[in-house]
């Protein structure tokens, strides 16, 4: 008898609840419309169903944080993004298992995604920093050449007559330098080693890609905050390590010297003005690494999305054009906070326009 | 061989009934599909392996095993696949695991079912089973955070005591860092102890009381005893375990993979940093394509293999020692 009770009011509770929030959904979408058109919020409200994506784990932790800020203007929309890595994420999307991938390398013809299935969408970027620890050591800048030889091995004390001709005026310690560097596979690792190759051409030996044949005396750590920790934890040590992960484990950064010959801290405006100076190719792939301009911060991660030229469910292309449409416009504002770097207004609208190509 | 020894004559000489015989028909073909299915668990493993990295052997030929270089985006030409520093680091880490805890997991087995009074026993048992729960991402973690860095002291101290001297001023040759072969090799060890010291420990409780008496009563101290009737008697056994210690410090991937030092290295300086096999597959795994996917998993097949050899060494040295053994305790 009680326990009826207890259910029917219960059951009364939910109903009142759900008339409420149903409320509370009509009036807020019918202040919208007639609103002002620019505001958002409506044009997703609509939208319902399921996105998964897997990829790049570098760009991860803004996507996660633009899926968070999507849920509230598109309540019906679950995306999921899982940080596989980037070869993952596309060969996952090329064997259909996903609705979009995140990848920091362009398409390669053994990645198993078909040539003209896919468009790339830029989303962000990111500085990698050369963070080092050196006692008695605040500020240091490099060259690409010293840089270069530093992570060959080839410079083994920082003190070295390069590295004292890079910093004019300080005094370096005859500490060995430790070199620290991916011991997984890594967007991270092509990206620095790709703006060597291109920076110090005649200097850097060990090509590029997401794996090098470090020299054997250098330290692997997994992902950017096991190069964080080694670096943190010697003396001398010195590795590249993404922005965030170098600001959460309080290391110091060098200034890099760019195409101008500026020495630039990593910053987000840096990266910006380095993609300003970048050459954006037809189908959007660009290289921001070693950009020109006084300001630009030369070794920059740009991040893709690929999304799928066309998806055989139309309700699925809404979707996905919707998620990119807000992650390029609202979700721009949130890259700042962690780190990451918007991307210029005129690639911006290059990449909307890019989305538009999507058919469904 | 488990088969013969189940042949209906070795039944007890009760009149056998008829569900008796049904069931240990059932029985008999129940135990022949198990081992049957492991074999064929490990074919299948080893056939798809080897088709898989088929094509990384197909283009590095013999010198996939005795290549030390592994560079899979050179500046220029073809990739390099040599698995031959990979091949390195697994043996010399698992080595160094075993040499730390094959004693000391003798010592804790004998002790317990030895030595130590009865109380104390239990909790022993406990403390060493629970170590063997710790997941091995702890015991990496533990190490790259905990460990290494207050190694790395300890081994320049190392260093300072043995520069000069000719062999082992190169094997315990400078430190950069904490993380290196030897601190690999430390994890291991301590991972693989709790196995080899159970194992050990059931061993030793199967030597019989009346071996033990008899050589007691001989006056024999208790570790003559130790040495005349439980070493004997148990040295297939304490094999068994100190190889499935080592198949376990062989395969282990994550742990090691955090606190090897993640480098291409083959030398001889056990506090330079290296990296083995299981750890290179985990870390690269995930951004490979082709034939770099195909070259790791050939390191599997080569880890297969290496753990396959070691085994039917072992068989061997066990199957020679034990006729010894007996010979001599006749």
């Amino acid at each position: 008898m009680n326990r009826n009770v207890l259910s029917r009011r219960v059951l009364a509770g939910v109903a009142l609840a759900a008339l409420a929030l149903t409320g509370c959904g009509t009036s807020d979408s019918d202040s919208d419309t007639p609103g002002s058109g620019n505001n958002a919020g409506g044009e997703y409200a609509s939208l319902s169903g399921e996105l998964k994506a897997s990829g790049a784990s570098f760009p991860d932790a803004y996507y996660q944080e633009v899926i968070t800020a999507f849920k509230e203007v598109a309540p019906n929309v679950t995306v999921n993004y899982n940080a596989t890595g980037s070869g993952t994420g596309k060969k996952q999307f090329g064997e259909g298992l996903t609705d979009f991938a995140g990848t920091d390398s362009l398409v390669k013809d053994t990645d198993g995604v078909a040539a003209g299935s896919y468009l790339y969408v830029p989303t962000v970027a990111a500085p990698i920093t050369v963070s080092y620890n050196l006692q008695g050591v605040d500020k240091l800048q490099l060259s690409a050449d010293t840089l270069a030889k530093i992570f060959q091995a080839e410079i083994k004390t920082w003190n070295d007559p390069a590295i004292a001709a890079d910093n004019p005026g300080v005094t370096l310690p005859a500490t060995p330098i430790t070199v620290a560097h991916r011991s997984d596979g890594s967007g991270t690792t092509n990206n620095f080693t790709k703006y060597l190759a291109a920076a110090a051409p005649n200097t850097w030996k060990l090509g590029s890609g997401d794996t090098v044949n470090w020299p054997s005396n250098t330290q692997g750590g997994e992902k950017n905050t096991g190069v964080a920790q080694i670096v943190k934890q010697a003396d001398g040590g010195i590795g590249y390590v993404d922005l965030s992960d170098a600001k959460a484990s309080e290391l110091k950064f060098a200034a890099i010297k760019n195409k101008d010959g500026q020495f630039v801290e990593p910053s987000i405006e840096g990266t910006t003005s380095g993609l300003e100076g970048a050459e954006v190719a037809e189908d959007l792939s660009y290289n921001p690494l070693d950009a020109a301009g006084a300001s630009a911060y030369p070794i920059t991660a740009p991040t893709f999305l690929l999304v799928k030229t066309s998806y055989d469910d139309p309700a699925k292309a809404e979707l996905v054009k919707g998620f990119v449409k807000y992650l390029l416009n609202d979700g721009q504002d949130l890259a700042k906070e962690i780190d990451f770097a918007p991307l210029p207004a005129s690639l911006k609208e290059k990449a909307l326009a890019q989305v538009d190509k999507i058919q469904g | 061989m488990t088969l013969t020894e189940n042949k209906p004559e070795t039944r007890p000489s009760l009149a056998p009934q008829k569900g008796g015989l049904l069931a240990d028909r059932a029985f008999s073909w129940w135990t022949l599909g198990t081992g049957l299915l492991v074999l064929g668990i490990l074919a299948l493993i080893l056939i798809t392996t080897v088709r898989e990295a088929w094509p990384a052997f197909v283009e590095m030929g013999f010198r996939y095993v005795t290549e030390r270089t592994w560079d899979p985006n050179p500046a220029e030409g073809a990739p390099i696949f040599g698995a031959l520093s990979f091949m390195y680091g697994t043996a010399v880490t698992s080595l160094i695991a075993l040499l730390i805890a094959v004693p000391v997991s003798i010592g804790i087995a004998l002790f317990i079912t030895e030595l130590a009074p009865r109380r104390l026993r239990g909790s022993a048992i406990t403390v060493i089973d629970l170590l063997a729960a710790v997941p091995s991402v702890v015991f990496g973690l533990w190490g790259v955070l905990v460990l290494a860095p207050i190694l790395v002291d300890f081994y320049r101290g190392v260093h300072d005591v043995f520069s000069g001297v000719p062999v082992l001023g190169t094997i315990f040759g400078e430190a950069a860092s904490g993380r290196n072969f030897m601190t690999a090799g430390l994890i291991l060890a301590i991972m693989v102890t709790p196995i080899i010291t159970s194992i050990c420990r059931e061993v030793f409780g199967t030597v019989p009381q009346a071996d033990k008496d008899a050589a007691l009563a001989l006056g024999a101290t208790r570790w003559e005893m130790i040495r005349g009737a439980v070493f004997p008697h148990s040295f297939g056994g304490i094999t068994g375990a100190v190889m499935l210690g080592l198949g376990r410090a062989m395969g282990e991937t994550i742990a090691v993979a955090l606190v090897v030092g993640g480098s291409t290295n083959l030398s001889a300086n056990l506090f330079e940093p290296g990296n083995t096999m299981a750890a290179v597959i985990v870390q690269q795994f995930g951004e490979s394509t082709g034939t770099y996917t195909a070259a790791l998993i050939g390191l599997g097949v080569v880890l297969f293999g290496m753990t396959v050899l070691i085994n039917l060494a072992a068989q061997r040295i066990v199957r020679r020692a034990e006729a010894r053994m007996r010979g001599g305790v006749a």
